[in-house]
C-alpha cells in the first residue's frame, strides 16, 4: 500500500467536490467493498505497469536514425506462459472471491421480514404485511434482515440501493427477491437501474432506516387497520374463492389451509413447494400446473387483479397455515 | 519479394481511384478499393450523426435537472447514438472500410472473392442506414439500443419498427462480408502466402468474420420475433401475452456479446500492424496474437449472461458466465503483453498512427481490467446498469475501437490516397483525443460507483460535478475528432504525394504503388518470408 500516501492529497482535493463513495450502510456493503478495491488495486498496477513500460521503452527505444533496423528479439516460451498463467491465476482468485460473495448475498437469512415490492411506469409501490402501503419511500427498521417480493404491473424496472449494494430486475410476470439488512439509521436512495420509458429517470425514492422502536411506530402509524393478509381475505370472498375453497364442498376443491410452504403433488407426477411464485400462477393461469386429484374447474384472474390484489391473496394463503413454512421454503 | 522503390512510384500512373471517372463508376464499382471508400464516406456520415446524439446528450447532463430537453428527447438521444454507433459505425468501421481495402492487399490478391456480393453488401448497408435515419427524423425511437422487452414490443410508442428494420437489413451486410472475407482469406491468398505468414490484421479480420456469420443471425431472428409480438401481439416476450421477458435479453446478448469483439478484434489487428511497423520489428509472439483472436472470437459466444447478473437468470447460470467472462480476459491480456514486449529493443518512432496504437493498448488495458468489475459476480450486482458500465464499454469501444480505427486510417490514408497528412496536426489531434476520452469517461467510473443509473435524462445534484467534467471532456473529444477530418479531407488535395511505402514498412501492400492501381499488383506476389521480417538477420529458426 504505498500507493497511499500518493493517493491521499488528491483524494483531500477531490472530495470537497464530490463524493468519493457512496454510503455503505448494509451488511453487505463492506464485503463488496473490500472487492471493488482489491479490483481497483489489481487494475492500477496493470494500468501503471503497461502505460510505464511503453513511456520506458518509447523514450529508452526510439528511433535515432531514419535507417535504423533493430533485431529480432526472439519470442520466449517461458514469458508467454508466464503472461499467461498470472492473469489466469488471478481471474480465478477473483471468481472464486466474487462467487463465493454473491452465493452469500443472494441467499436471505431464515425468518427475514418480508416487504412487498410493486414496480409501475414510473413509481414503486412498496408494501408491509402489516398493512402500511407507500409510494416512493420504504421504511425499515435498522438490524433486521428484510427480503423484498418484487414484481412488475408492465415493463422491466430493476430496483437498486446504492448505499446497500443491491440490486435486482423486477419482472412483470414473476416474483423477484432480494435482500438486505442495513446497519446504518439514516436515509438512502432508492433507483430504477433498468431502463423502463419516459419518466424512468423519475423512479427514484428513498429509504427511510429507522430503530426498531420507531419503525413500530411508524408502522402502527401507517396502517389502516388491515393488514395485506385481512384484506386478501376480503378479495377471497369478493372474488368467489371462497364458494369452491372450502371445507364445504366435501374435498372436490382443495382447501388452501396450510398449503403456503407445503408439498403440492402435481397432476405431471411432479411435486412442488406451494411458494408465492406457484401460487402467484396458480392464480393468474391455473392450467398451467394443476394439482393431481382435481377437476381444473378454476377460471383464470389473469388481467381481473392486480398485481398488489395477488399479493394480498397469497399473503392470506399464507395466513392460513404457515407453520412448516420455514423449512420447505428454504 | 523487395521491390525497387523509387521505380515504383514514378510507373502507373493509372490507379484504382482515377482509372474511371464519374458518380456511375463508383455506384456500380466491383472494385474492393472503391467499396471500401464507399463505406468509409457511409460511416463517417452515420458516426457525425451519433456523435451530434451524444453532444446533445453531454450538453443536456450539465445540470441535474437537465439543461436543454424532456426526457422523452433524451432518451430517443441516447437510443439513437447506441443504435448509429454500434450497428452503423463501430460494427462496419474497421472490418468494411479497412477490410475491404485492405484483405485483398494484404494477402496479394486482385479482389475480394465475391466482388459484385460485396457491391451489394454496401447497397445493404446504406438501405439499413436510411430505415435508421427515416426512424430519427420522423420522430425517433426510445428503447434503447438493447430493445428490452416488453418495454419495446408492447409499451414504447416510437418507432422500434423502422430501427429494427434498420439494423435487420444492415445485418445482412455484415454476413455477407463476413461470408466474403472467409472465403478471400481460405482461396484467394498468393503463393507462398501460408496461414503463419498472414499479418496479424488479416487473423482478427478472420476471427471476426466467423463472429458475422454465426451472431447475425441470432441478431435478425430476435428482431424478427420483436416485429411479430409488436405487430401481431404473438406472445414471445410479454408475461401478459405468455411470453418470457428474459428470452429477448438471452437472444440479444447471444449476438451483442459477441458484437463487442467484432468492434474491437479489427481494431486489435490494426494494432498488431502499427506497432510492428513503427517499431520496424516482428510482433512479439505473433502466433499468441493470432490464436489469442481465435480464441476470443470462441469464447465470446460463451459470455452472453454477464449481462443477466441481476436479471433473474439463475445463481447457477450467473456462476458459469462469470467463470467464462474471467476467461475471455486472458486472451486479451495475452495480446496487451505481446504488443508491448514488442516495443522492447525496438526502433521507435513517435508518428501519429503509433500514437493511436499506444494510445489503444492503455486504453484497451484499462477497459478490460474494469470489465473484471462487471464479470465478478458480487460487484457486478453493485455497478451493472450504472455509469460504470458506461465508462467500461467506452474505453473499449472508444478507447479502443475508436483509436484502432483512427490509427488505422492515418497509417494506410497514403496508401488509400497517395498523399501525405500534416503529421505535426496528426499528432496533436490524437493527444487531444486521448486527453478528452479520458476526461470524459473517467469520471464515469466514479458516477457508477457512487450509484448513478445509465439513461437517466435527470440526476441527483451530487452527481453534477463530474458530468460536468465529463462535458468538458467529450467537448475536447468532439474538437478532436474534428481535427482529422479537416486535415485529412485538405491532404487529398494539398498532400504531399506519399509514395508507395512512406513509413517504410513491411506488408505486400506496401509494395504497389500508392494509390495501388485497379488490379492490386502489376504482376501476382510471390510471398517467401514471414510477416514483419524488418530484421535484416533473420531470427533463429524457432517460432513459437
Amino acid at each position: 500500500m504505498n500507493g497511499m500516501a500518493i493517493c491521499v492529497a488528491p483524494r483531500i482535493i477531490a472530495g470537497v467536490l464530490f463524493p468519493l463513495h457512496p454510503p455503505a450502510a448494509s451488511t453487505i456493503a463492506r464485503d463488496v467493498d473490500d472487492l471493488y478495491f482489491t479490483l481497483t488495486g489489481i487494475t492500477l498496477f496493470f494500468t501503471f505497469l503497461i502505460f510505464g513500460l511503453i513511456f520506458y521503452f518509447m523514450i529508452k527505444y526510439r528511433r535515432r536514425s531514419e535507417n535504423e533496423i533493430p533485431r529480432d528479439v526472439k519470442t520466449s516460451m517461458p514469458l508467454e506462459i508466464t503472461w499467461t498463467l498470472v492473469p489466469t491465476l488471478i481471474s480465478a482468485i477473483l471468481f472464486v472471491w466474487s462467487a463465493r460473495l454473491y452465493v452469500k448475498n443472494s441467499e436471505p437469512p431464515a425468518g427475514s421480514m418480508e416487504i412487498f415490492v410493486i414496480g409501475k411506469q414510473w413509481m414503486w409501490q412498496l408494501q408491509h404485511p402489516e398493512g402500511a402501503r407507500e409510494i416512493d419511500e420504504l421504511h425499515v427498521p435498522v438490524g433486521v434482515p428484510i427480503k423484498l417480493t418484487m414484481t412488475s404491473q408492465d415493463v422491466i424496472h430493476d430496483f437498486y440501493v446504492p448505499a446497500f449494494r443491491i440490486k435486482k430486475d423486477v419482472l412483470p410476470g414473476r416474483y423477484s427477491s432480494i435482500w438486505f439488512e442495513a446497519t446504518k439509521v439514516g436515509e438512502y436512495d432508492f433507483a430504477c437501474a433498468q431502463y423502463c420509458g419516459a419518466e424512468h429517470a423519475a423512479m427514484t425514492g428513498r429509504v427511510y432506516v429507522m430503530k426498531e422502536p420507531d419503525y413500530a411506530k411508524w408502522l402502527a402509524s401507517q396502517s389502516n387497520g388491515k393488514s395485506m393478509a385481512q384484506t386478501g381475505q376480503q378479495l377471497f370472498v369478493s372474488l368467489g374463492c371462497a364458494t369452491c375453497h372450502a371445507e364445504s364442498t366435501g374435498g372436490k376443491y382443495p382447501t388452501l389451509a396450510g398449503v403456503y410452504g407445503h408439498s403440492v403433488k402435481l397432476r405431471d407426477g411432479r411435486t412442488i413447494v406451494a411458494d408465492d411464485a406457484y401460487l402467484r400462477n396458480a392464480i393468474s393461469k391455473p392450467g398451467t400446473e394443476p394439482v393431481a386429484g382435481y377437476a381444473p374447474a378454476m377460471p383464470s384472474f389473469q388481467g381481473q387483479i392486480n398485481e398488489e390484489q395477488l399479493l394480498d391473496l397469497i399473503a392470506y394463503i399464507k395466513s392460513l397455515g404457515t407453520q412448516e413454512s420455514q423449512t420447505a421454503v428454504q | 519479394m523487395s521491390v525497387d522503390v523509387a521505380e515504383l512510384s514514378t510507373r502507373s500512373c493509372v490507379h484504382y481511384l482515377n482509372a474511371s471517372y464519374g458518380i456511375k463508376s463508383w455506384l456500380l464499382t466491383t472494385d474492393h478499393k472503391r467499396i471500401g471508400l464507399l463505406y468509409l464516406v457511409s460511416i463517417t456520415f452515420m458516426f457525425l450523426v451519433g456523435a451530434g446524439a451524444a453532444a446533445l446528450m453531454r450538453l443536456q447532463l450539465l445540470e441535474p435537472y437537465g439543461a436543454i430537453v424532456q426526457p422523452e428527447t433524451y432518451n430517443k438521444l441516447f437510443s439513437i447514438h447506441g443504435i448509429i454507433m454500434v450497428f452503423f459505425f463501430l460494427i462496419p468501421s474497421i472490418p468494411a472500410v479497412l477490410g475491404n481495402f485492405l484483405v485483398p492487399l494484404m494477402i496479394g490478391a486482385k479482389d475480394v472473392a465475391f466482388p459484385k456480393l460485396n457491391l451489394l453488401s454496401w447497397y445493404i448497408f446504406v438501405l439499413g442506414s436510411l430505415f435508421t435515419l427515416y426512424c430519427v427524423i420522423f420522430g425517433g425511437v426510445d428503447t434503447g439500443w438493447t430493445f428490452y422487452t416488453p418495454f419495446s414490443s408492447m409499451y414504447s410508442n416510437t418507432h422500434v419498427l423502422a430501427a429494427a428494420l434498420g439494423i435487420f437489413v444492415t445485418g445482412f451486410s455484415s454476413i455477407l462480408t463476413g461470408l466474403n472475407f472467409i472465403v478471400t482469406i481460405h482461396r484467394m491468398r498468393a503463393p507462398g502466402m501460408t496461414w503463419f505468414r498472414l499479418p496479424l490484421f488479416i487473423w482478427s479480420i478472420y476471427a471476426t468474420s466467423i463472429i458475422f456469420v454465426l451472431g447475425t443471425p441470432v441478431l435478425a431472428i430476435t428482431l424478427f420475433l420483436l416485429t411479430l409480438e409488436r405487430v401481431l401481439h404473438v406472445g414471445i416476450f410479454d408475461p401478459a401475452v405468455g411470453g418470457d421477458p428474459l428470452l429477448f435479453q438471452h437472444l440479444f446478448w447471444f449476438y451483442s456479446h459477441p458484437a463487442v469483439y467484432i468492434m474491437v478484434l479489427p481494431a486489435m489487428g490494426v494494432v498488431s500492424e502499427l506497432v510492428a511497423a513503427y517499431s520496424r520489428k516482428r510482433i512479439y509472439g505473433y502466433s499468441f496474437v493470432a490464436f489469442s483472436s481465435l480464441a476470443i472470437a470462441f469464447i465470446s459466444f460463451l459470455v452472453w449472461g454477464h449481462h443477466m447478473f441481476v436479471s433473474g437468470q439463475s445463481i447457477y447460470a450467473g456462476l458459469v458466465f462469470s467463470l467464462m467472462s474471467f476467461l475471455v480476459a486472458i486472451p486479451s491480456a495475452i495480446k496487451v503483453f505481446n504488443w508491448t514486449a514488442t516495443l522492447y529493443k525496438g526502433s521507435i518512432s513517435y508518428d501519429a498512427p503509433m500514437l493511436y496504437a499506444l494510445g489503444f493498448i492503455g486504453l484497451f488495458t484499462m477497459g478490460g481490467l474494469t470489465g473484471l468489475f462487471l464479470a465478478s459476480l458480487a460487484t457486478d450486482v453493485h455497478l451493472n446498469g450504472t455509469y460504470f458500465v458506461v465508462a467500461h464499454f467506452h474505453y473499449i469501444m472508444v478507447g479502443g475501437a475508436v483509436m484502432g480505427f483512427m490509427g488505422g486510417i492515418h497509417f494506410w490514408w497514403p496508401k488509400i490516397t497517395g498523399r501525405l497528412y500534416p503529421d505535426k496536426w496528426a499528432r496533436l489531434a490524437a493527444l487531444i483525443i486521448f486527453a478528452g476520452f479520458n476526461l470524459t469517461f473517467f469520471p464515469q467510473f466514479m458516477l457508477g460507483y457512487l450509484g448513478m443509473p445509465r439513461r437517466y435524462a435527470v440526476y441527483p445534484a451530487q452527481f453534477q460535478v463530474l458530468n460536468v467534467m465529463s462535458t468538458a471532456g467529450a467537448t475536447i473529444l468532439g474538437i478532436g475528432y474534428m481535427i482529422p477530418l479537416i486535415y485529412l479531407l485538405w491532404s487529398m488535395r494539398y498532400g504531399p504525394v506519399a509514395g508507395p511505402n512512406p513509413w517504410r514498412a513491411k506488408g505486400l501492400e506496401w509494395q504497389t504503388p500508392s494509390p495501388p492501381p485497379e488490379e492490386n499488383f502489376e504482376e501476382t506476389p510471390i510471398v517467401t518470408e514471414e510477416a514483419y521480417s524488418y530484421a535484416s538477420v533473420p531470427p533463429e529458426k524457432s517460432r513459437v
